[in-house]
């Protein structure tokens, strides 16, 4: 039997306001401990949480870029569990009226645009950071203390929940990356995994393929990076299937990933449900947008990256195209396309060379890197790798690098090619076995005598000729 | 040290008044109040804790110790909120200092001002000044009971379901609770978020009204607040011509009403007539049958919610243990008493997965019956009229150990809270020599009205705000 994963997410985003959700504290990461704390988010006596306006409108925002009904008056609730994270005892916490409902994200794919649902995004407020310390687990019990930094609690966090409508690990990670790229080019967070300003939590179940049914799920958590997501609801769902084939029956249960083994640990599973015990949060008043601020805030929006992915797959192919999308790429690409560049070109030499060589793409000059992707075979590889390096400085010109010429004599390359062949007969031998993918070891090694001097193209040809004698 | 003024009838618009003249300094003022605090709150326990010296440049005031003060230790009645020193004032400490009024101290309360008694106080009762065998009153019994014997010229307190004007009633202050919203709760220690509301405690109207013009108005830290529609005005006419007086008709068969404090009720209503009112038949059916019912969900509901922070890790005591779970266990079970455990019991169970919709939900339902209710009547009256308190103050230890007689001191304050409107207690006579109150009820932001006929009846009425045993004392006594 074939078997279908059945992917939902759940994601928590921080977003990048100024001051916190309820109080007026700043938010950031990396000051000292416990500096960025006041009555409200340390839950003392009295004290009363107040709403952050640019947290509202940025999570009206998001919803709308996520095509999402926007209510007209929503509800914060409290959300009870008892925790030191949590200084009040309750995480304020939108519930049974969210903001948004019921959008959808449209996922690009080769077998055309996928619908994936969005079931709703609502906004709350983060909780501490605790750091357990003794103890093997890292939890809070058999820890011999505890310690809470309370900077980060109170800090606005839209969760959006998707439909089941993931299919494949791989779905999972694009999806993501495109809503990531989404959020931050909306500005309203950094939507950094590694510092946890973007979190993914996956409920992942099995069914076989072609069927409707929805199995019992369980439920990924602390995946932090695409990869180890990715990782995470393969290994669970191969566990899974594992799991029905021999006969048994699937648990609900929750588990952590554990980046260090890469693998998957079930937490211990609890004696009875949780129980939240949720009510309308009474020191807040309904959230009820004024006329005319959705409208706004739509007329606001970019044109989003699901739409732009299939706007330059046309000139490309969906995988640059998503490349360049969802690694912020695209509108460098588009500028230096437009100054004269051919598009594979660009696109290749952005996505590898630009990218690779850690520069910062908003300072790049489209029109002096279009002059190098022209010129890319033309002048030799040093140059041409420099000149990558620095495009992205300040009054950069293409014009020093363009001067050199590579050596294309092959008069001069053919004794550095023959050389490297007699050096290497083993390779030799190999490539001629059918194993063609060594042309570029052979390349590399004519690059590395000749110091990049040589025209890659014409040792490449060089190179073939030699070897099909 | 003879003081320089008899603080058991000063008014506090008397004592501004000498401070204005100059004849008395601040500083004298407020020595003058410890020297009768030192003289009879050895008695009647109305303060937790004294401040020494005068900041301020007007005269004194006593907070409920619910109120945050900036440096100055707030319990809110409760062991676990013991060596708890607050870094910031509440809001409406903040308005009294800016105003110039200078903390004399901080009253006694039930804990968590749950209580009709403030013999829920970890911290030891409150007695009542016309006869220290009786309760004050609560839960801010603290507070009535030093403005009745003259321990301070005015008080704040806050009010849940009767925590203001019920103690005023049984101490023989005037006591408002303001409108929802119209007063910041802003460093108030919670007790139920939708009904908490600080007011003032005086022994007039006019007192009562000018302190509420000092506290009132929109806080942007409390998301709840509102501007006040229309200025605070402080009443003095002694004509009530044309006001219409809607007395519910339930009151006429609830036995819970002593009859001493019906008879005074109905001398004020006569005296209210003779004023040139019109007094007429309402009706508050869903108020006294279900009222109680609907208040003792939503209150320990929204109770167990806000006491949850109670947990020693960030202020407050902590008792040790090997884990956190556990510490968090024993100290919580040290610090609260029966009464806060009761109701966090109650408020868990009624928001509990399962029971929500058929307490809480439900009790949000009535609450909006009630809402209509008093809204229908209200628009047939400019004010309603009840006892305040169905009793007047009973012997401490009468009503501990039967909670559901105690909750019943406040069947007739209860339902008006649930409806989120304001209410004035007023002394309107005595019953076996102790004080009755008078509670007019008005539609919301309607202060100004219950100030008017609360300060017309106060005229009528003529009552004495000193203890009957002190009152040889004080009149011999120059001003």
């Amino acid at each position: 039997m074939t078997w279908e994963p059945v992917i939902g997410l759940e994601i928590h985003v921080q977003l990048k306001t100024l001051t916190k959700m309820f109080c007026r504290c700043p938010v950031g990461f990396g000051a000292g401990e416990n500096t960025q704390t006041c009555p409200v988010c340390l839950g003392f006596p009295g004290a009363l949480p107040v709403m952050n306006r640019q947290a509202i409108e940025w999570t009206i925002l998001l919803g709308l870029a996520l095509n999402c009904e926007i209510a007209p008056v929503a509800m914060f609730s409290r959300k009870h569990y008892p925790y030191p994270d949590l200084p009040k005892g309750y995480q304020i916490s939108q519930y049974d009226l969210p903001s948004c409902t019921n959008g959808n994200v449209v996922l690009p794919t080769a077998d055309g645009d996928r619908v994936i649902g969005i079931v709703r995004a609502h906004l709350e407020e983060d909780a501490a950071k605790t750091v357990h310390v003794g103890g093997r687990t890292g939890r809070i019990g058999g820890a011999e203390y505890s310690l809470i930094d309370f900077n980060r609690g109170g800090t606005p966090l839209v969760e959006i929940v998707t439909e089941p409508h993931l299919h494949s690990a791989d779905e999972a990670k694009r999806f993501l990356q495109l809503l990531r790229q989404t959020i931050v080019e909306l500005g309203i967070s950094d939507a950094e995994m590694e510092k946890g300003a973007l979190r993914a939590d996956a409920n992942v179940s099995v069914r076989p393929a072609g069927s409707d049914e929805l199995r019992t799920r369980t439920e990924l958590k602390n995946m932090n990076s695409f990869n180890f997501i990715a990782r995470g609801i393969e290994a669970e769902a191969e566990r899974q299937i594992a799991v029905w084939e021999s006969g048994e029956e699937v648990r609900q249960e929750t588990y952590d990933f554990d980046a260090a083994h890469g693998g998957l640990t079930a937490r211990r599973a609890k004696e009875e449900a949780d129980d939240y015990r949720y009510f309308p949060e009474p020191d807040l008043v309904p959230v009820e947008p004024p006329a005319g601020l959705v409208e706004r805030l739509r007329s606001e929006l970019p044109e989003l990256p699901a739409a732009r992915i299939r706007r330059i797959e046309v000139a490309l192919d969906l995988d640059r195209a998503t490349v360049l999308v969802t690694g912020g790429l695209d509108r460098l690409w588009e500028d230096t396309v437009a100054a004269g560049a051919g598009a594979v070109a660009a696109a290749n030499v952005i996505a590898n060379s630009v990218v690779g060589a850690g520069v910062d793409v908003d300072a790049v000059a489209p029109a002096e890197l279009a002059r190098l992707v022209e010129a890319r075979e033309r002048i030799p590889r040093a140059a041409f790798d420099e000149a990558i390096a620095k495009v992205g400085d300040p009054r950069f010109t293409a014009d020093l690098y363009l001067a050199q010429e590579a050596v294309s004599d092959t008069a001069e390359l053919e004794p550095i090619v023959d050389a490297i062949l007699a050096a290497n007969p083993g390779q030799v031998e190999a490539y001629r076995g059918g194993k063609e993918g060594l042309l570029g070891f052979f390349v590399g090694q004519v690059m590395k005598e000749t110091q990049g001097k040589a025209n890659a193209r014409v040792v490449s040809e060089l190179v073939r000729s030699k070897l099909q004698t | 040290m003879v003081p320089v003024v008899d603080t058991l009838r000063l008014t506090a618009e008397d004592a501004l008044d000498l401070v204005e003249r100059g004849e008395v300094s601040p500083a004298e003022l407020h020595a003058s109040y410890l020297e009768a605090i030192g003289e009879r709150d050895g008695e009647l326990h109305a303060y937790l804790r004294i401040v020494e010296s005068a900041e301020g440049a007007s005269i004194p005031i006593a907070l409920k110790d619910v109120i945050s003060t900036k440096g100055v230790e707030t319990t809110a009645g409760s062991r676990i909120l013991s060596g708890y020193v607050p870094v910031f004032d509440a809001t409406v400490a903040a308005r009294c200092k800016a105003a110039g009024l200078t903390l004399l101290g901080k009253t006694n309360t039930d804990e968590f001002a749950m209580g009709s008694s403030t013999e829920n106080s970890a911290w030891g009762p409150s007695r009542n000044p016309w006869d220290p065998s009786l309760v004050p009153g609560g839960s801010g019994g603290g507070t009535a009971a030093a403005v009745s014997a003259g321990l301070a010229p005015w008080g704040l307190g806050s009010d849940t379901g009767g925590s203001i004007k019920q103690p005023s009633a049984l101490c023989g202050n005037v006591g408002l609770r303001p409108t929802y919203g119209t007063v910041s709760r802003y460093g108030v220690v919670a007790f139920a978020s939708s009904l908490d509301q600080v007011g003032p405690v005086a022994k007039t109207v006019r007192d009562v009204a000018l302190l509420y013009s000092i506290i009132a108005g929109r806080d942007s830290n409390d998301s709840t607040t509102v501007e006040l529609p229309e200025p605070v005005q402080l009443p003095d006419g002694e004509r009530l011509d044309g006001l219409r007086i809607g007395v519910p008709k339930q009151i006429e068969s609830l036995d819970a009403i002593e009859p001493g404090v019906r008879a005074a009720f109905e001398r004020s209503l006569e005296l209210a007539r003779e004023l040139g009112a019109d007094v007429g038949e309402c009706d508050l059916p869903t108020s006294y049958r279900y009222g109680m019912p609907c208040y003792y969900l939503v209150a320990p509901a929204e109770a167990s919610s806000n006491l949850a922070r109670y947990d020693g890790v960030r202020y407050g005591p902590r008792t040790e243990a090997a884990s956190y779970d556990e510490m968090v266990e024993r100290t919580r079970d040290e610090g609260f008493g029966a009464e806060p455990k009761r109701r966090i019991m109650l408020g868990t169970y009624a928001l509990s997965a399962g029971y929500y919709d058929a307490f809480y939900g439900q009790a949000q339902k009535v609450r909006t019956l009630l809402i209509r209710e008093h809204r229908e009547a209200l628009s047939r009256f400019d004010v309603i009229a009840t006892p305040t308190s169905p009793t007047v103050a009973f012997p401490l230890g009468d009503k501990a150990a039967d909670p559901l007689a105690m909750y019943a001191c406040d069947l007739l304050t209860i339902p008006s809270c649930l409806a989120g409107l304001p209410g004035l207690s007023i002394p309107c006579g005595l019953s076996d020599d102790l004080p009755v109150g008078l509670q007019l009820l008005g539609p919301q932001f309607g202060e100004n009205a219950l100030f008017r006929a609360g300060h017309a009846l106060e005229q009528a009425i003529g009552f004495d705000t000193v203890p009957m045993r002190w009152r040889a004392a004080t009149e011999s006594g120059a001003r």
